[in-house]
């Protein structure tokens, strides 16, 4: 019994990156419709910009602290807001015009780009590292069952950032400049909304999320490395597409729903090398049975 | 551009890609012996390759400052394989076709050495590797040598110190599923575990490597209730798997084989890799055989910089070399091999040693332990 409490505490843990990961795929594909691949390693950017503001942040602030913590997430979220902005300004605004698919296979190479460039020794190195801790986590043992103070954190940052989201969406100008521009892009420019604007600040506030998921996920697993990104972002993809793409609550419980199978199944001797193929059948069977997802509105295709 | 440049410009990239060609194949004549060397100085397993490569670098220099061989100088050709598939292939026949080499040492993993071996045994040039354990690395060909240990003696040696040492009698295995390495350890590991009455495996899961969340096997390891958890793989995933159970309050021994062996082991886990053990093919603080002097000349030539076992091996790779040039008194790639193949007793750094019918090395292995932050030696244990 405390086996199986255990079991979904890691899950709910794994869950939440998951989530948090997903929010950043689903809100970008809200507004363009389009899945930004390079997502998953803007996450390992932000986690090696922690990495490197780090030590300057503790010899200002001291070791450890939490607001020196607060200041590392804060400024790694703005660099990497700004890498996300570049990215689009670079790869996909000369394709606006061009046909989705051209885009999404874009969003690929530009994932391969990041990926093998850091990998080169004059840039970041393939070797992983010891990504630092930046405050002090400590386990509490209750009956057996232990909760890691940092699962704590993770799991409410992801609640945070999620109604955070929603109001940005939902209740502010540029937000509802967002909703416009996914319902309809050449509508929302001759209602004299600056669309260039609207889509760079989404990609903005989506790799600023990507910089916070992937610190977060840095802490839980502390070695770092160019393709960290890459397993965490497929999950997170699938996460995204099994709670509805598009759709912000949608992904939060998709990440926690794939997290809490996936730990399941892991724990099971005989099922645990078939972890990864149980995220990948729940995205095949998504697809075949509800392409819509979980919390998703199945609407026709616009042509 | 057009058509014209164009084809100006696809002749000039030929002749370019040509000339390197007109050079005459083997450089024998110039009065020197080249030997050939791949590794993986670059990408993920650098840290070994790099280590195998200045250890087979200094045996080299070594040598020639002794006067070289036959009385020629020595030349170490090495090309970079990048920790990547299909790389080992193409690098090994630059080696034989272009650089003439008489002998290719390389390389630290098993699945590159695999790669390679046919291709040196189609030649009929002698490939010695200095550290991969798989058994198939050798069944390629009799030209194939090595002169570390194989895979069913390291998971057999875990399962006597298990049992011995550890006087574990239920233990849990861990294995990556996307190694060969791991799932070779973990089989024989167990074969050897279970042989006695008595012993009995509490539990067994997997990972894939790469993976950064254990908690969900670990937390299934731990409601088996095992005296020792068996891990057989490379140093991250070693390292993540340990802080992971410590957070789970998992507070028994942890073992793993070679590929545990890295600074990044500690640098990563920390305190959590404290007291854990794994077997290993080499340690600077075990008795016998060279070792004092290697590590001293090693310390000298890199910085200070302590040797490690792929070090070790790769020094002794290009030593086994020289002996068997030396005893068989020519590089003549028959003469070469049935001399390699004769090595009796050889008085290496990493211990005596024979090369067996099936061209493996005979020899111990050492078991350490991570205690404050570095390697300690525990015991050698012979086959």
């Amino acid at each position: 019994m405390s086996q199986l409490l255990q079991q979904t505490i890691n899950g709910l843990a794994l869950g939440s990156i998951y989530a948090l990961i997903a929010l950043g795929y689903t809100m970008v594909y809200g507004v363009l419709r389009f899945i930004n691949f390079a997502h998953s390693d803007v996450l390992m950017l932000g986690a090696f910009a922690a990495y490197f503001l780090t030590p300057r942040v503790e010899a200002l602030l001291g070791p450890q602290s939490i607001p020196g913590a607060i200041l590392v997430v804060v400024a790694s979220a703005v660099i990497c807001a700004g890498i996300g902005m570049l990215i689009e300004l670079l790869a996909y605004r000369p394709l606006r015009n061009r046909p989705k698919l051209t885009v999404l296979i874009t969003a690929i190479g530009v994932s391969l780009l990041i990926e093998y460039t850091c990998q080169h020794r004059h840039v970041l190195g393939a070797e992983t590292r010891r990504f630092p801790t930046l405050f002090p986590s400590s386990d509490f043992h209750w009956q057996g069952l232990t909760i890691n103070s940092n699962d704590i954190v993770v799991l409410s940052v992801t609640l945070f950032l999620l109604a955070g989201l929603w109001f940005v969406v939902q209740r502010t100008k540029t937000g509802t400049a967002m909703r416009a521009v996914a319902f309809n892009h050449h509508a929302a420019a001759l209602m004299g909304i600056n669309i260039n604007r609207v889509i760079s600040f989404t990609f903005g506030l989506g790799s600023a999320l990507a910089a916070v998921a992937g610190i977060l996920y840095a802490l839980k697993a502390p070695g770092i490395e160019p393709l960290m990104g890459v397993q965490p972002g497929i999950r997170a993809f699938i996460a995204a597409v099994l709670g509805g793409i598009g759709n912000l609550p949608g992904a939060a419980l998709g990440g926690l729903v794939l997290g809490a199978l996936e730990t399941f199944a892991g724990g099971i001797p005989g099922v645990s090398n078939y972890r990864d193929g149980i995220a990948f059948a729940i995205l095949i069977l998504i697809l075949m049975f509800r392409p819509a997802g979980l919390l998703g509105k199945l609407q026709p295709e616009k042509v | 551009m057009n058509a014209r440049s164009t084809t100006t410009w696809i002749a000039l990239l030929a002749a370019a890609l040509l000339l390197p060609g007109c050079q005459p194949a083997g450089n024998q004549s110039g009065g020197e012996i080249v030997v050939g060397e791949y590794a993986s100085l670059t990408g993920k397993e650098a840290t070994f390759g790099i280590s195998s490569h200045e250890g087979t670098l200094l045996a080299i220099t070594e040598l020639n400052a002794a006067g070289g061989l036959l009385g020629k100088k020595l030349r170490l050709q090495t090309e970079d394989t990048q920790s990547k598939a299909g790389e080992s292939a193409t690098v090994v026949n630059k080696l034989i076709a272009r650089d003439g080499a008489i002998a290719i040492l390389g390389e630290v993993a098993s699945s590159r050495s695999l790669e390679a071996a046919p291709i040196c045994q189609q030649a009929g040039i002698p490939m010695i590797s200095p550290s991969s354990t798989n058994p198939k690395v050798t069944e390629t060909g009799d030209f194939i040598f090595r002169v570390c240990f194989i895979d069913p003696f390291q998971g057999t040696v875990m399962a006597n110190f298990a049992r011995k040492t550890l006087k574990a009698k239920r233990v849990a295995i861990f294995t990556d599923v996307k190694s060969d390495y791991s799932k070779g350890l973990a089989k024989f590991f167990k074969e050897g575990f279970l042989k006695e009455a008595g012993y009995e495996i509490a539990v067994e899961l997997d990972f894939n490597g790469g993976d950064k969340d254990f908690k969900a096997q670990l937390t299934a390891i731990k409601g088996a209730k095992p005296d020792a958890v068996f891990a057989p793989c490379y140093y991250t995933d070693a390292a993540l798997i340990c802080i992971q159970a410590r957070q789970l309050a998992l507070n028994v021994p942890f073992f793993g084989g070679d590929g545990w062996e890295s600074d990044l082991l500690m640098k990563i886990g920390g305190e959590s890799v404290e007291g854990h053990y794994f077997s290993t093919h080499y340690s600077p603080d075990a008795d016998g055989g060279k070792g004092k002097e290697f590590v001293e000349a090693y310390k000298k030539a890199y910085n200070g910089k302590l040797p490690d076992a792929m070090a070790a091996l790769g020094y002794d790779s290009a030593m086994i070399l020289a002996d068997a040039v030396k005893r068989g008194g020519s590089t003549e790639p028959q003469k070469l091999r049935a001399a390699l193949a004769d090595t009796q007793n050889y008085d290496a750094v990493t211990g005596r040693i024979t090369i067996n019918p099936s061209r493996d090395a005979t020899k111990s292995a050492v078991i350490l332990q991570v205690k404050d932050g570095k390697f300690k030696f525990i015991e050698t244990i012979t086959p």
